[in-house]
């Protein structure tokens, strides 16, 4: 119960203080809006093209929405020394991250159904199977955030999360088949792909949405799970290690 | 002295290095249940170090460290919540207000809504920032935030108190009231582990002081006990219009029976088991063309016992007190 008090009110405050600010639930609603907008409208295939694009605009928005905040989120308050109150609190560390991380899944969560809420309106999503979108986009959630996470962890500075986050958020949309398939990308490139993490998850939603995909669906959620848990476990080492010396 | 026997904190050989540099060496320490502890030294010396490892924010890299009984030293964790810390710097929200800061605090020790908001009126009262507590935490001054903070560290009514140097940088007023909360709350059974540079600080409210000098303690012992080697001394503070040492060796050679230092600029410091006697020094200055505009009689305090263990001049000190704003001061 207590520990529960503690997760509550980090994930509140974090919720109030950061992705509940205007101009964040604006950024959250328009980054969505124009990745979907860009991609739906430029493709100029036509409105058939929509459940194409739509795996690759979903895992965008999340990518953006999860990770955009977090490394605000621990970075700053590491720096202004507010991360120490939290330390000397009797939690655990888990329970602490998972906190501090729970407003940026959730924040990831809401912006995917953006681009599909858009979608409906513009073609016949009667043949999606939603019980695979779903939880793969909660697995893409809690994977890019825990891969944001690790980023800011692992950085001492805010500006040097920022830059590591794009360093790993660009070339993503391009390697994890968001929008060209896997197997389209030369050979010695597609190693890469493979150790994203995203590519996973990319690979359900199409499955899901339009029935092409490279491995299958259990073996993609394996996966998935296995990289949450290994990224958090390692940021848990890396806050051990860099952050309390 | 409050402390029943037993130990609220157990220090055992710790030692903390920075790469090169040495946080604490080899320090040991105990605090006893409901004792007022003073940790004492100068800038850098590894007050905060000590703070940081007791509490779980810095790993130690040798050592013991028991709290409330509980073996901390693997698992800092273990009597976190037995533990309440007011770090030097504010480490507040400074977008949340007074009142919000708070209660936040108080939610991460699994305090209920009711009891949260009710404590924190009551430490906002307590605080004198009743007024601020609807104003974000980031337009606060110094003293205010430094008076938040520590009713942060309070919130959930910790049996162990941390504080790292209180009063440092914050206006007299507020560093009088700080003083006094610390009086109260040791009262009320706390047992308090404050650190300071300002000595006359540790001498007021201390029951037990460590003297901290790049990362060693120095000297351990009883406030009264540590006084005890300087009481009984007489000590004069002449302000003359020059101090040079050939002024206090011709003094030394007239009056064998006293002893003479050059203390700040312009003053000559005269110590002797015996009252001084000024009329026959005033004279032997003014034969020399030397005016003495002042003569005080020095209560030797626990600044000459620091000066005596650690061979820091006060004036050092001093410095470092005019530079953090004089909240040593009352
Ligand atoms: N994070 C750190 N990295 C490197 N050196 C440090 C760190 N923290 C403290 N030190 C060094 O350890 C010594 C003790 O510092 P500190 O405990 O902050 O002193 P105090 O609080 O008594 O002023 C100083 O020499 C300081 O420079
Ligand atoms: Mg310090």
């Amino acid at each position: 119960m207590k520990r529960w008090i503690a997760f509550s009110n980090i994930f509140a405050k974090d919720m109030r203080a950061y992705y509940l600010k205007p101009p964040n639930v604006s950024w959250g609603i328009i980054f969505p809006l124009a990745w979907t907008g860009m991609f739906f409208i430029r493709s100029g295939m036509g409105i058939e093209s929509v459940l194409e694009l739509l795996p690759g605009v979903v895992t965008i928005s999340i990518l953006f929405g999860t990770t955009s905040l977090l490394s605000v989120t621990l970075t700053f308050e590491r720096r202004n020394r507010s991360f120490e109150r939290l330390l000397l609190a009797p939690i655990s560390l888990e329970t602490l991250m998972l906190a501090k991380t729970s407003g940026a899944i959730l924040f990831g969560i809401v912006n995917a159904f953006i681009p599909i809420a858009i979608a409906a309106f513009l073609a016949d999503m009667s043949g999606i199977a939603w019980s695979l979108v779903v939880p793969a986009i909660i697995l893409i959630g809690i994977v890019s955030t825990f891969l944001g996470l690790f980023i800011s962890v692992s950085a001492s500075e805010v500006f040097e999360a920022q830059t590591f986050s794009n360093f790993f958020r660009f070339p993503m949309i391009f390697l994890c088949g968001l929008f060209f398939p896997v197997m389209s990308l030369p050979v010695y490139i597609r190693p890469l792909s493979f150790i994203l993490p995203v590519t996973y998850g990319v690979d359900i939603l199409h499955g899901a949405v339009n029935g092409e995909h490279i491995l299958s669906f259990t073996l993609d959620f394996i996966i998935l799970g296995a990289f949450c848990t290994v990224l958090f476990l390692l940021s848990l080492r890396n806050v051990k290690r860099r952050w309390i010396l | 002295m409050k402390s029943d026997g037993s130990s609220a904190i157990e220090v055992a050989n710790l030692t903390k290095k920075y790469g090169e540099v040495v946080g604490v060496n080899d320090i040991s320490f105990q605090v006893g249940n409901g004792e007022l502890f003073g940790f004492l030294g100068p800038n850098g010396a590894g007050k905060t170090t000590t703070i940081n490892l007791l509490t779980g924010l810095a790993s130690l890299d040798a050592g013991a460290i028991k709290i409330g009984g509980i073996d901390c030293t693997r698992n800092p964790k273990a009597a976190q919540h037995l533990v309440g810390t007011v770090p030097d710097e504010s480490n507040l929200y400074p977008e949340l207000t007074g009142f919000e800061n708070l209660t936040f605090c108080a939610a991460l020790y699994g305090m209920r809504k009711n009891e949260r908001q009710q404590r924190a009126r009551e430490l906002l009262e307590t605080f004198s920032l009743t007024d601020a507590a609807d104003r974000k935490f980031a337009g606060y001054s110094k003293g205010m935030k430094r008076k938040l903070t520590f009713a942060a560290g309070i919130i959930h009514q910790p049996p162990i108190l941390f504080l790292d140097e209180p009063t440092t940088g914050i206006d007299v007023a507020s560093a009088r009231q700080v003083r006094q909360i610390i009086a109260n709350l040791h009262r009320q059974g706390t047992t308090v582990f404050l650190t300071t540079h300002y000595i006359e600080e540790a001498e007021r409210l201390c029951e037990r002081i460590a003297f901290i000098v790049k990362g060693k303690i120095v000297k351990i012992d009883g406030t009264t006990e540590l006084l005890q080697s300087v009481k009984g001394k007489n000590i004069l503070i002449l302000t003359v219009t020059n101090s040079e040492p050939n002024v206090t060796k011709g003094m030394a050679s007239v009056f064998p029976q006293y002893q003479f230092e050059p203390a700040a600029p312009n003053q000559i410091r005269v110590e002797s088991p015996e009252p001084v006697n000024i009329g026959p020094l005033t004279r032997f200055l003014e034969e020399k063309g030397i005016q003495v505009t002042e003569a005080r009689r020095h209560l030797p305090s626990l600044e000459d016992v620091f000066v005596q263990v650690t061979g820091i001049e006060a004036g050092l000190m001093m410095k470092e007190k005019e530079k953090a704003g004089g909240g040593g001061n009352q």
